[in-house]
């Protein structure tokens, strides 16, 4: 099962390093890591695709818990959450192919973002499932080239992560 | 003042009596400073010895070792003493020399990436970027270490750094956000761990390093006296519980006591304090304690539930969760079975055969246990001679045993019985080595000589790599590949080239003489060469990936 696991760390020089050794050091798998700011300059916020059962993934909680630049974990897997993907994708277009894909593009509420002679950069957003989707679509076209950012999540309604001292920590 | 500076005032500033270090380029700056510090510094042989130096020096004081290293070479040969101290919880700050800041990343000379490289086995490190980091870092680094589950921490500090000027002031106290351990026991689980512990007919207490490390032998004994339950220790735990006690069952696990086995095996209540279900203890994991709840108390959390399923997990420091429990215990009835394990004692005692005229191991550990009446510290190597140390010495008192558990580092003996010898020079200290590990760090001879320690080194010497032969010998049809050591060194030799005494026993008659010998010497090492029968297994044995109660029981009775 996916678990979708939100995590803030100190905003310092290697914490990646240390996360993504620590999910290979102890045989976990990572579907995707999506890392930025938070609202707190100093701290950073980890979205962590991790796959496995119960047991594996309180153990990535509990050994991610050990690291020192670790400030707070929280599992969202069962949350109400909004989720985000944000895909570009760079297709083969030729002129006259150009309006067809503008459709698709507006059927998926994507944008598209650069144009050039024979290829279009096509910019989406949304969850897993849809990115997918379009992009099993656009390969009908020929896609040269695709970057995606991996999800990120945030809690809906009143709840929200609270980023000072909150967070149960151990040694 | 200098970065350098800076960091011999914040390790006074640490209350740190002794460091273990080898100079080189990058930390030329620190040893400058140090030349004119008042902190007493040991020169190893190789910075290997060193760090396992410091590792026996706090595991034998409980004080946190300190170590240092220049850039690359010097960092990376710290590396295995690092992952050896995280394997065993054992609190060590590593300060390594490091190329300076502007040649990071272009391969410099004697450039290598030390925190990258010991990321996955320290508990934290620190690369130093700025001079003013340094009074913080330092700080960190020792509270870090020394608290909660202890672990090594390594601090590396680029040249340049040590040489700059800035200004000095040690913070009083650390805060980190993301570390905070946790000490006190939760109520509500202590409650009913304490319910489970009443009910209970056939409990068992398994306890290991971490009541030794948070010096809690007094409270375990009182918790195993008041509630009448029997207590087994992992290797790491020995000497929390003293072994002539009548509820010792000695060690447990795939070279443990046939009685500890048993009992755990049989018990409807495992009690694990401070230990972490290592496979060497375990056996088969589906196959361990097949019918018993599981109360499982240790301060990292992260251990509970990491092999087996519990039924009353708590987490905090031993010696506090204890104290809460013994208010509430009392005694189960637990009578009936406490016989049934003291037949298992008499129909299963740890044995061995011995025809006249030979030299056999467990003789010679049998005899050191009985001269120094368990009233010593003894050092291990890696492989037969510590299992036989674990099973023949009687291990009575907390930090006696120094011997590399998790990691199984060969050639950690010498350089750790250094550091015990140095951090508690009033206690005698032996080294119980195998010939083959003893020469994986034989150059520290000159160290303890040089420093007048009177180590007792025994090496029991079978002329082979024992325990590897003894694998060979019972899974892979005695086909001895590689584990012969017939062209050893003439160890008696090889203690006089050093200027320490030698002595060679061939028969068992010579061997209390020879151990009365060593006991007299005070200023400096003793190497004994136990020139014992080569081809002596380790029983009772339980095979790799089979449940603890399916024992190979040997030749003995």
């Amino acid at each position: 099962m996916k678990h979708v696991l939100a995590v803030i760390v100190e905003n310092k020089p290697g914490v990646l390093t240390r996360v993504a050794g620590l999910f290979s050091r102890r045989g976990f798998n990572i579907d995707s890591i999506a890392v930025g700011e938070t609202e707190v300059p100093e701290l950073s916020r980890m979205t962590i695709l991790v796959e496995g059962d119960e047991n594996t993934i309180e153990q990535v909680i509990k050994q991610l818990n050990k690291l020192v630049d670790v400030v707070k974990i929280s599992n969202l897997t069962n949350e109400s959450t909004v989720n985000r993907e944000l895909a570009l994708i760079k297709v083969k277009a030729e002129p006259h192919m150009r309006a067809e894909l503008t459709q698709l593009a507006e059927t998926f509420r994507a944008k598209i973002v650069d144009v050039s002679l024979d290829s279009l950069i096509v910019e989406v957003t949304g969850d897993v499932e849809k990115l997918k989707a379009f992009e099993l679509l656009l390969r009908h076209f020929g896609i040269q080239e695709l970057a995606r950012t991996g999800k990120i999540s945030l809690m809906r309604g009143v709840k929200y992560i609270k980023m000072n001292g909150e967070g149960r920590k151990n040694g | 003042m200098t970065g350098a500076q800076m960091v011999v005032e914040a390790l006074k500033q640490e209350k740190v009596e002794v460091i273990f270090g080898y100079p080189g380029g990058a930390v030329l700056p620190l040893y400058d400073a140090l030349y004119d510090a008042e902190i007493r510094h040991i020169m190893p042989r190789h910075e290997q010895g060193g760090i396992h130096a410091a590792d026996g020096y706090a595991r034998a004081t409980g004080k946190t070792g300190v170590c240092i290293a220049t850039s690359g070479p010097g960092a990376t040969n710290l590396v295995t003493g690092i992952a050896n101290a995280y394997m065993d919880s054992v609190p060590l700050v590593a300060l390594t020399g490091q190329v300076p800041l502007h040649l990071i990343g272009t391969d410099a000379f004697q450039e290598a990436d030390i925190t990258g490289i010991t990321m996955p086995i320290t508990k934290h490190n620190y690369l130093v970027k700025d001079v003013k980091e340094i009074p913080r870092m330092i700080k960190e680094a020792f509270y870090i270490a020394s608290t909660g589950r202890p672990g090594p921490v390594l601090i590396d500090f680029p040249r340049d750094i040590l040489a700059a000027e800035g200004f000095f002031k040690y913070p009083e106290r650390v805060e980190m956000r993301g570390y905070k351990p946790t000490y006190s026991g939760h109520g509500g689980q202590i409650n009913r761990a304490m319910r489970v512990i009443k009910e209970a007919r056939r409990p068992v207490i398994c306890a290991g390093g971490g009541v030794l490390i948070s010096g809690a032998q007094q409270e375990l004994l009182q918790l195993s006296e008041i509630a009448q339950i029997p207590v087994t220790n992992t290797l790491m735990g020995l000497g929390s519980f003293p072994r002539s006690h009548p509820l010792s069952l000695g060690m447990l696990g795939m070279h443990g006591t046939v009685y500890a086995n048993y009992a755990v095996t049989q018990s409807d209540l495992f009690i694990g304090v401070g230990m972490r279900f290592d496979d060497r203890v375990t056996g088969k994991l589906e196959q361990f304690v097949p019918g018993a709840k599981v109360i499982h108390i240790d301060i990292d959390p992260a251990e509970i539930g990491k092999n087996i399923p519990v039924n009353v997990p708590i987490v905090g420091d031993i010696k506090r969760v204890l104290t809460q429990m013994i208010k509430k215990a009392q005694k189960c009835d637990s009578g009936e079975w406490i016989s049934r394990i003291d037949q298992w004692k008499q129909e299963f005692p740890l044995c061995y055969d011995c025809a006249e005229k030979e030299l056999k191991p467990q003789y010679v550990i049998e005899q050191i246990s009985k001269i120094t009446g368990g009233n010593a510290i003894i050092a291990t190597d890696v492989g037969q001679h510590q299992m036989w140390t674990a099973q023949f010495f009687s291990f009575e008192k907390p930090r006696t045993i120094i011997s590399s558990g998790g990691l199984g580092t060969m050639g950690y003996g010498l350089p750790a019985a250094i550091g015990a010898q140095i951090g508690c020079p009033d206690e005698t200290v032996f080294l119980i080595a195998g010939d083959g590990s003893i020469q994986m760090n034989s150059q520290e001879l000159a160290t303890a000589v040089f420093n007048k320690l009177p180590i007792k080194v025994a090496i029991i010497n079978n002329r082979y790599l024992g325990m590897v032969r003894q694998w060979q010998e019972l899974f892979y049809e005695r086909r001895y590949s590689s584990t012969s050591l017939e062209f050893g060194p003439d160890f008696v030799k090889l203690a006089e080239a050093y200027g320490a005494v030698g002595i060679r026993i061939t028969t068992a008659e010579e061997v209390v003489p020879a151990l009365e010998r060593a006991m007299e010497i005070k200023d400096k090492p003793v190497i004994m060469d136990f020139l014992v029968v080569s081809e002596e297994n380790v029983y009772p044995m339980v095979p790799p990936a089979s449940p603890i109660d399916q024992i190979l029981r040997g030749g003995g009775k």
